[in-house]
């Protein structure tokens, strides 16, 4: 037997198949938690953004209609919580200078920082919110330009010249790197 | 060349986070948790549902009443909400305003809390100030929209965050062209509704393209008052104008165009208003330019009143309360005073508010005249029923008693349109979504007669197109109108009312028979269409189906459409029909265009600057400077369809 698909089971799911939802969660959890963490650059911002999309799923899964992938549409609740929690976080500080600064080494689950870890960690940092998570769907998650596109509610030619800019961002990064190590 | 891209590919690779797992079990559980609650709630039908989801919106359930013209429109956002509702003289000025009835949209809003504090301030204020001066032009809105833009733009982790993707539209597809030979009959419903232009009004004027199903290309052609024939008598309440003239897109087609207009009330047989007004006075109405536009938005909607009719208004937030009993226009101050003291706290206990609203209307019951509650509110129910089925049946029931809600809405961001919808369906009232102040007076005062008064229910239109004339046709618009041939002449079928001066027009494209332009196929085994028949001189024949609001059998009017109807070209045609060819273009495009090649926005716009006539309020004005703003936000990346997305 094949297994179900994620869209077949989001639309069981949505019209309340507790076991449909479940199974969806265990798919689906690490992509949650993972765009959490390069989004938000913490992974304890991260495990509460998963839970709480986790949470919010049952929800906006009722009013799932299938159009396009699952998993776009699930990029973009999850995209979209993390921008929210960003903006929180936000009135309580600039998070998007801070994120550098974040704690990064000592976390659980965690392998010890090394070198590419807080270059990439840094690099992330540098980065505006929108750019970092155009990056993250492109490069990590590997979705076309069209696809994250629709992710992010924008132009898939949108997306190509935000990459443009994140190439542009990096070079400057390694320039400057170079001069000031 | 790519080096940077690829290290940081292979650096994220190689610091793959896994989540904790006792992190990944908390979440599934609660998660789960969330999952049961939510579909015992749901399955229970039940009041609290709605609390859990409570950014979903709730107002709809307020609505309706009324069928057809309450659509939908809402929005929410970050902005206000209110409601109101307009009753209104109609002895008012309207002998010059043929007009249309504004839909009445509502426009609800929900609101989520968590992500709008300041930018709904700022945006709202630019808004509310342009408005406040009140030029005629929607384009007033403008700046405040352009400030919202720009918060929106890139900024994350700023301070400004415009809701943006949550308006919920039902999808649809634009009519398909239909070869006369196998589907001569096109059956539909009227359509005053105007929610969807005000939505992308409001959309263009933040330089967004509205998502595509949010344009209803019948609303956005019935937002204008057509300068149509009057009908003579009210034994026939309303005369129909048809055209025909070559398709600006495509000139070897036709367009096919139907105007129908509303007998005109005589001013002097106004009837005496028993209105409720009921506010929500929730704490979401806390904000600047929530409590008091709609404060501002009611005392216009006074202004129309005749001094004998009462109004009332009862306010809903943690309780229903009575805030001021039936009272006499003429007695104004009091009701200002009265609206003036409206303070905003607490939830939304919307469904005891409504309860206590007719209630109060019933006992003042006006035999003959105009008894209607007008809800103005944000939407964001969250106390009290809020289950949707069990507020529209509790609204249609109360249609029967001859009391019949109208709603305001305003905002946008999670406009639930969907809802709206189908609580529009449900009763007699009307539906405003109203954007700006300008809008308000649009609504309120210059079209109120036709919303509270209607001359006709029900219309319905049947076109039957003749094979041997037309090869194929299509229905611009009124998709979501669409009725089966046998419901024509089916009474139990509900269709879309008709109030006092408005206009409704429909267009249909056609192909002319042998002009080579068709779009299908020939087909090899069918028989060809009869040729020669008697009636080579007509195109269609026009049935039109309405039943006057007392009664419920239906009358008929029926019409031949034939060539004198026609204009040799584009500019001979009559004005009003060039406008409504122009918005009508102007919607396809703004839906993706499929069938109308490469016509742009450049020659929408000019179609339309040759069709403004006399336009005294600037609203056609106005939609010129949508055409050049939707030109402007196509060009800049445009939004796709948030529907794509059906996202949070």
């Amino acid at each position: 037997m094949t297994e179900p698909s994620d869209d077949a089971l989001a639309i069981r799911a949505g019209a309340g198949d507790r076991e449909a939802f479940a199974e969806l969660l265990k798919r689906h959890y690490d992509r949650i938690f993972r765009i959490g963490v390069r989004v938000l650059g913490d992974t304890e911002a991260a495990a509460d953004l998963a839970q709480e999309v986790c949470v919010g799923l049952p929800g906006k899964l009722t009013s799932y209609r299938r159009k396009g992938r699952f998993t776009t549409w699930l990029y973009r609740v999850v995209v979209n919580a993390a921008r929210d929690a960003l903006r929180r976080a936000a009135t309580r500080r600039r998070l998007e200078s801070d994120y550098t600064a974040l704690k990064a080494p000592d976390r659980p689950g965690h392998s010890p920082e090394n070198s590419e870890s807080v270059w990439l960690r840094q690099a992330l940092g540098r980065l505006s919110v929108e750019l970092r998570t155009t990056l993250i769907l492109v490069i990590e998650e590997g979705l076309g330009h069209a696809e994250a596109g629709k992710v992010l509610g924008v132009t898939a030619a949108t997306v190509s010249w935000r990459m443009h800019k994140v190439r542009k961002c990096l070079r400057a990064y390694a320039v400057k790197e170079e001069v000031v190590p | 060349m790519n080096d940077e891209i690829e290290r940081l590919q292979s650096a994220l690779r190689a610091n793959r986070p896994s989540p904790p797992a006792e992190c990944q079990e908390r979440a599934l559980a609660a998660a789960l948790a969330a999952f049961d609650d939510h579909h015992q709630t749901r399955s229970k039908g039940a009041v609290q549902a709605e609390y859990d989801n409570r950014r979903r919106g709730v107002w709809w359930l307020f609505l309706p009443v009324s069928n057809w013209w309450l659509r939908p429109a809402f929005a929410s956002a970050i902005t206000l909400g209110l409601a109101v509702v307009l009753f209104v003289a109609y002895l008012r000025p309207f002998t010059q305003l043929s007009s249309l009835g504004p839909g009445l949209e509502s426009g609800l809003q929900e609101q989520d809390w968590e992500g709008e504090p300041p930018d709904t301030l700022s945006s709202l204020t630019g808004v509310f100030t342009s408005a406040e001066s009140a030029p005629p032009l929607g384009l007033s809105a403008a700046p405040g929209g352009r400030a919202m833009r720009s918060l929106a733009a890139d900024r994350a982790g700023g301070t400004a965050f415009r809701d943006q993707g949550r308006d919920r539209f039902t999808a649809f597809d634009p009519n398909p062209v239909k070869v006369t030979a196998e589907e001569p009959v096109s059956t539909f419903s009227i359509d005053v509704d105007t929610a969807s232009y005000a939505f992308m009004r409001a959309s263009l004027n933040q330089m967004v393209l509205p998502p595509q199903d949010a344009v209803r290309i019948e609303e956005l052609i019935n937002y204008f008052s057509y300068n149509y024939a009057l009908p003579d008598s009210r034994e026939a309440p309303f005369a129909a104008a048809v055209s025909v003239l070559p398709a600006p897109w495509n000139p070897t087609n036709r367009l096919l165009h139907i105007g129908i207009r509303g007998y005109m009330q005589d001013p002097g047989a106004a009837k005496q208003a028993n209105l409720v007004f009921l506010v929500d006075t929730s704490g979401s109405m806390n904000a600047p330019n929530k409590l008091p536009l709609l404060v501002n938005s009611l005392k216009l909607l006074l202004e129309t009143l005749a001094p004998q009719d009462r109004v009332a208004v009862v306010t809903y937030a943690g309780a229903a309360g009575i805030a001021l009993p039936p009272t006499p226009v003429a007695e104004k101050s009091r009701i200002h005073a009265a609206l003036d003291r409206l303070g905003a706290g607490g939830s939304t206990a919307g469904a005891e508010g409504i309860r206590q609203a007719y209630l109060l209307a019933e006992e003042h019951f006006v035999t003959g005249g105009i008894n209607r509650v007008v809800l103005a509110t944000d939407g964001d129910f969250n106390v009290g029923i809020t289950d949707p089925q069990a507020l529209t049946g509790f609204v249609s029931r109360k249609r029967n008693s001859g009391v019949y809600l109208s709603v305001l809405g305003f905002g946008m961001g999670n406009y639930n349109d969907d809802l709206m919808q189908r609580l529009a369906q449900n009763g007699n009232g009307n539906a405003v979504y109203i954007d700006s102040l300008s809008e308000a007076r649009k609504a309120l005062s210059e079209e109120a007669t036709a919303l509270l008064f209607p001359i006709a229910k029900d219309v319905k239109i049947q076109v039957e197109f003749n094979p041997t004339t037309v090869s194929e046709h299509r229905l611009i618009g009124y998709e979501t109108r669409m009725l089966r041939r046998e419901d024509f002449s089916n009474d139990k079928v509900d269709a879309g009312d008709i109030g006092a001066g408005h206009t409704v027009t429909a267009i249909y494209e056609l192909t002319p028979a042998g002009s080579g332009a068709e779009r299908t196929e020939p087909l090899r085994y069918q028989v060809a269409a009869p040729t020669g028949s008697a009636f080579k001189d007509e195109l269609a024949f026009l049935k039109i189906r309405y039943k006057l609001p007392e009664e419920e059998t239906s009358k008929l009017i029926t019409r031949p459409v034939t060539s004198a109807d026609a204009a040799a070209s584009v500019e001979a045609a009559p004005r009003e029909a060039r406008f409504a060819a122009a918005v009508a273009a102007f919607g396809q495009l703004l839906r993706g265009g499929r069938y109308i090649g490469d016509y742009n926005y450049d020659d929408v716009a000019a179609l339309a600057q040759d069709a403004r006539g006399q336009d005294p309020y600037g609203y056609r004005a106005e939609f010129i400077g949508l055409v050049k703003l939707a030109e402007s936000a196509a060009a800049l990346a445009p939004l796709p369809s948030p529907d794509t997305i059906n996202g949070p």
